[in-house]
């Protein structure tokens, strides 16, 4: 019996899930604190033993973001950098497609898929996440 | 605890020296600094040394191969962008702490070209998951001032003018141009709102001071060129809830600003001139209010208005900063120290701030998801 090699994710924070990815998180059950990532301490309030795992949630707002026309060599530009304030409280980094440079706002509403994309210099694809504008866009 | 004073220091005009070695660099200010205070490397008592690019090389050590091994204690210090400011404290606490009374601190850096960042080993997000460059973060940074405040593309880049007109007056920077509006807003975008005239020079420099104890200066009586340390601050970054996902400068800045003001029992309407981290032409605006030159808010008008030019009222980089100087990571530190205290002993020909008395220096720097390193200086004139 052969198994075809899955998809590895881009980053360690991405979980395949099976097929139904999402980007791991953790909740401080003391301060309310939600971080990108799994952790054991809260870097708020410094409690221990208090972090719940979460999956992150897909939808939020464009808090800063810049497009980015010079990049290290090899990587396709210009992109739009966002720094998303998701609706749960956490806050990640990301790159918003689909998307006129231009045409991002302030609070913009955007929201998280999953796609297979290769890395600049790479040679297979991985999973990722990318932001993408939250209304009439194709996941 | 007596005063800690500066009676020698001095750096290289930056440049690109790909020739020479970074022990080698640093060498020469060490040296260019024992000058200035007339002394020798056998009257130094200690040697803190900073350096990013060869952290693990001890360079302080082969830089005293090069000038005289004396057997002296040497701490190799890295700190990211506070690495020669680390090392310029690190001196101010040994004497203050009673071990010696006069101290060497030298920093130094060789760099290539192009753009800073990286993120190892594996697969690069870059792209994929946002931008890992600097002027990237930076860029963020001023929409985030933006959205908050309004704050213009123009009024960012009018930091890189006055900037580079600055540089003009100072022999000892990288570039010595006039870049107009047009031309600054003109050049290659790189991270909006930051273009290629927005962003600091990669160069190479060191940067060297030698510090004393008070009553020692009395004793060799030094005190008509020394520049007494008012405040020698610190800081890290403290919790902030987007600094995973973009970095935070601006808190750490302003703890270690407030802890310096209260040092040196002054308020920022005292300082007669600084030189701050214009690592990015969007930084600097940022810095105003975190160094409290300004209300928060109040930073794109200060611009505006020359308040931060030279003959304005608190004169901000007239060394031509980061962005026309240049930023050889590991001397910017004491580089900056260098100019306030030019300006303090009244030597700093036509870019003299007149009367200056009291001088500020900042510098700040980290990576993403790595965290911030602050240091600020608070300098006076003996």
């Amino acid at each position: 019996m052969t198994t075809t090699e899955a998809v590895r994710p881009l980053l360690p924070v991405i979980e395949p899930n099976d097929g139904h990815p999402y980007v791991a998180g953790s909740r401080c059950k003391a301060c309310g604190h939600t971080y990108v990532g799994t952790r054991d301490v809260c870097a708020k309030c410094t409690a221990r033993d208090a972090m719940e795992h979460v999956q992150l949630a897909e939808t939020g707002k464009v808090w800063a973001w810049t497009v980015v026309h010079r990049s290290f060599p090899g990587v396709a530009t210009p992109f739009v950098d966002v720094i998303v304030d998701l609706d749960d409280g956490a806050h990640i980094k990301g790159t918003l497609v689909d998307v006129e440079p231009d045409a991002v706002t302030p609070d913009m509403p955007v929201r998280m898929v999953f796609r297979e994309v290769i890395p600049a210099g790479a040679d297979k694809p991985y999973l990722t996440y990318l932001f993408v504008p939250a209304q009439g866009a194709a996941a | 605890m007596s005063d800690v004073y500066v009676v020698g220091i001095d750096m290289i005009r930056f440049g690109r020296f790909p020739d020479r070695t970074v022990p080698g660099l640093a060498a020469e200010a060490a040296l260019m600094a024992l000058d200035d205070a007339g002394l020798s490397i056998r009257d130094m008592q200690a040697l803190y040394c900073g350096n990013l690019g060869q952290a693990n090389g001890m360079v302080g050590q082969r830089m005293l191969a090069e000038i005289g091994q004396t057997g002296i204690p040497v701490v190799n210090v890295a700190n990211a962008c506070a690495t020669g400011a680390t090392a310029f404290r690190d001196a101010w606490i040994a004497i203050k702490a009673g071990l010696y009374d006069t101290v060497l601190a030298v920093g130094v850096e060789q760099m290539g070209k192009g753009l800073l960042g990286g993120t190892g080993g594996g697969p690069s997000p870059e792209g994929l998951v946002g931008s890992y460059t600097m002027p990237a973060m930076f860029a963020q940074i001023g929409i985030e001032h933006a959205r908050k405040y309004g704050t213009t593309f123009e009024q960012f880049a009018k930091v890189s003018v006055k900037n580079h007109h600055h540089s003009t007056l100072n022999p000892k920077s990288m570039y010595r141009k006039e870049t107009p509006l047009e031309e600054v807003m003109g050049a290659e975008m790189i991270a909006y709102p930051n273009t290629k005239l927005m962003c600091s020079v990669n160069v190479d420099g060191s940067a060297a001071a030698v510090l004393m104890a008070e009553d020692k200066v009395r004793r060799l009586g030094l005190m008509d060129r020394a520049v007494r340390i008012r405040a020698s601050e610190m800081s890290s970054n403290p919790f902030a809830e987007r600094q995973m996902a973009m970095p935070d400068f601006s808190a750490a800045t302003r703890a270690a600003a407030k802890s310096a003001y209260e040092r040196a029992g002054i308020g920022p309407d005292e300082v007669n001139l600084v030189e701050l981290h214009d690592c990015f032409a969007t930084a600097e605006l940022v810095h105003y209010e975190n160094l409290g030159l300004c209300a928060d808010g109040e930073a794109g008008r200060l611009i505006d208005e020359g308040v931060t030019a030279l003959g304005g009222k608190v004169p901000v980089n007239v060394s031509g900063g980061l962005l026309s100087k240049g930023h050889p990571l590991g001397a910017t530190g004491i580089a900056n120290i260098y100019e306030v205290a030019t300006h303090l002993r009244g030597k700093a020909g036509a870019r003299q701030v007149e009367g200056a008395r009291i001088g500020l220096t900042h510098v700040v720097g980290g990576g993403p998801g790595m965290g911030t390193a602050c240091a600020i200086h608070v300098l006076e004139k003996a």
